[in-house]
């Protein structure tokens, strides 16, 4: 039995708003594979919930009328990465999140979920970044739309305004962020299932025609700092150069001035500095493959 | 707070059920209290070992980390549901005892289950591909080999081949 005060479960999109305004006091709980684990933990226990996990209308992919590639914030792991347009556009996506604890966490586990909660290590976070996605909001307004970066406010905390009503209802990839771009995410862990990264870097290229030149490099972290960050050093010293062994190696010392990761118990500021290094080289020699090139 | 209960109907094993329910349970709990289906195991409660695991429309998920208000309208497998009619063991249960995959049995319908949604894909997975496949669960008995050979011998019967360790 959890120590809930109260659940409440919304039927609609609108019904989470209107239920929102009516108990402000109730968090939002989606598949509940953090907030379920924070009340037995007891850091939660007590609360009133607003349940959006039986919101259908919040699960699936399509591509919008703008061509954006638009994720339902219910949508689970396993169903991102199954999903034929994810594996079209965003390949990376999909490989990203089916990196993440076990495939049952996958099977309950939401994108929303794993942005809301405002996590560095959030195996979703340094793709989405890498990507430019766009959040999308819903509430007593109607929709808002915040740039991920601008999302993530502090550690744990994300730009939600909860007096307003709202809940986070789609992750788009916008159109010009997707077309002809190929990345690689990569997580550092302990070991292989059941682990939060120790650092995670994802990388995307997309190439001139005749591959001969990088028109664009993003590069994001997740813990490198305390939210998942873009690397805009590392960034400017590939774009618009040759994909070459030097340049992948001046890119990746680049990182070490945009990175800030702390010391924890799961391993050192200066270790983490290190592998970030080698990670970034090994993202981006593998994003420039996928993009058809081939670092000379 | 005071008691807060709701009707919850499901298909259980292939029967439709229904029970009244305190919104607070866990589908653990309900299956468990509710409808005495024992297999559905408590180990930690919290997601990671799996000895809860049971397949909701087909796929797997941490009972214990799931609503029983959320089972409203879902078709839920547990363990007790693979007997045939005559009592008879399932293809996969019968491999598990071939390959002794089993010593306390305390992780074993979790992996059982887990094992079903695998040989319901109806296709090969390779070694690597079921070792990913099984990781969402804890065996502090066996030391996974026997688990992993059980799966896999199970895998190979069903797409009519012969299993070569
Ligand atoms: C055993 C285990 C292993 C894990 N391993 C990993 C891992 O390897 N990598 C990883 O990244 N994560 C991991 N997690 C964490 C978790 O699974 C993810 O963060 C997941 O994305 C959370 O999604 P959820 O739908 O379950 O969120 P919930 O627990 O329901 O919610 C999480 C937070 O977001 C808020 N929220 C959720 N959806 C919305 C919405 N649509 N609008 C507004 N607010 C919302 C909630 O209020 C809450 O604060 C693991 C968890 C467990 C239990
Ligand atoms: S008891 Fe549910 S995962 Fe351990
Ligand atoms: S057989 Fe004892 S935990 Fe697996």
């Amino acid at each position: 039995m959890y120590d809930i005060k109260a659940i409440y479960e919304a039927e609609s999109v609108e019904d989470a708003v209107r239920l929102r305004l009516a108990h402000p006091e109730a968090q939002i709980i989606a598949g509940g594979s953090d907030v379920l684990v924070q009340i037995r933990e007891g850091r939660r226990a007590g609360k009133e919930l607003i349940s959006i996990y039986g919101i259908d209308s919040l699960r699936g992919v399509c591509l919008d009328e703008e061509g954006s590639l638009r994720i339902g914030s219910l949508t689970s792991f396993s169903h991102i990465t199954r999903d034929p347009l994810v594996q079209k556009h965003c390949a990376v996506l999909g490989e990203a999140v089916d990196q993440i604890g076990s495939p049952q966490i996958r099977n309950i586990g939401t994108i929303g979920g794993n942005t809301c909660n405002g996590v560095t290590s959030a195996d979703s976070a340094s793709t989405l970044h890498a990507w430019e996605a766009v959040v999308e909001l819903t509430g007593i307004h109607g929709r808002r739309l915040v740039p991920i970066h601008d999302f993530y406010i502090k550690a744990g905390t994300v730009d939600i305004r909860a007096e307003e009503g709202e809940i986070e209802t789609a992750i788009l990839i916008p159109r010009k962020s997707y077309e002809d771009t190929f990345g690689h995410y990569i997580k550092y862990g302990m070991r292989n299932a059941m682990e939060i990264a120790t650092l995670g870097c994802s990388v995307n290229v997309r190439l001139s025609k005749d591959k001969s030149t990088i028109e664009r490099c993003r590069i994001a972290f997740g813990v490198a700092g305390p939210v998942p960050m873009r690397a805009p050093s590392a960034e400017a010293v590939a774009n618009g150069q040759k994909p070459t062994r030097d340049l992948a190696e001046a890119f990746s010392l680049a990182v070490l001035e945009d990175i800030n990761p702390r010391d924890s118990w799961r391993a050192a500021k200066n270790f983490r500095k290190h592998i970030a290094v080698e990670m970034a080289k090994r993202a981006l020699t593998e994003s420039v493959k996928r993009a058809g090139g081939e670092l000379l | 707070m005071s008691a807060q209960y709701k009707m919850i109907r499901c298909n259980i094993n292939g029967r439709d059920v229904e029970k009244m329910v305190d919104v607070r349970a866990s589908l653990t709990d309900m299956l468990r209290n509710e409808y005495h289906l024992t297999s559905v195991k408590k180990g930690c409660e919290v997601g990671e070992c799996g000895a809860c695991t049971v397949l909701i429309d087909g796929e797997t998920f941490n009972s214990c980390i799931y609503l029983a208000i959320w089972a409203e309208g879902k078709h839920i497998v547990t363990l007790e549901g693979l007997l045939g009619a005559e009592g008879e063991l399932s293809d996969i249960q019968q491999a598990f005892i071939d390959e002794t995959a089993i010593q306390c049995g305390f992780c074993t319908p979790g992996f059982i289950l887990t094992a079903r949604e695998i040989l319901d894909a109806d296709r090969m997975f390779t070694d690597d591909e079921l070792r990913k496949l099984l990781s969402g669960h804890l065996c502090r008995c066996t030391g996974y080999e026997n688990i992993f050979r059980a799966v896999k011998k199970a895998m190979y019967r069903r797409q009519g081949r012969e299993i070569d360790f």
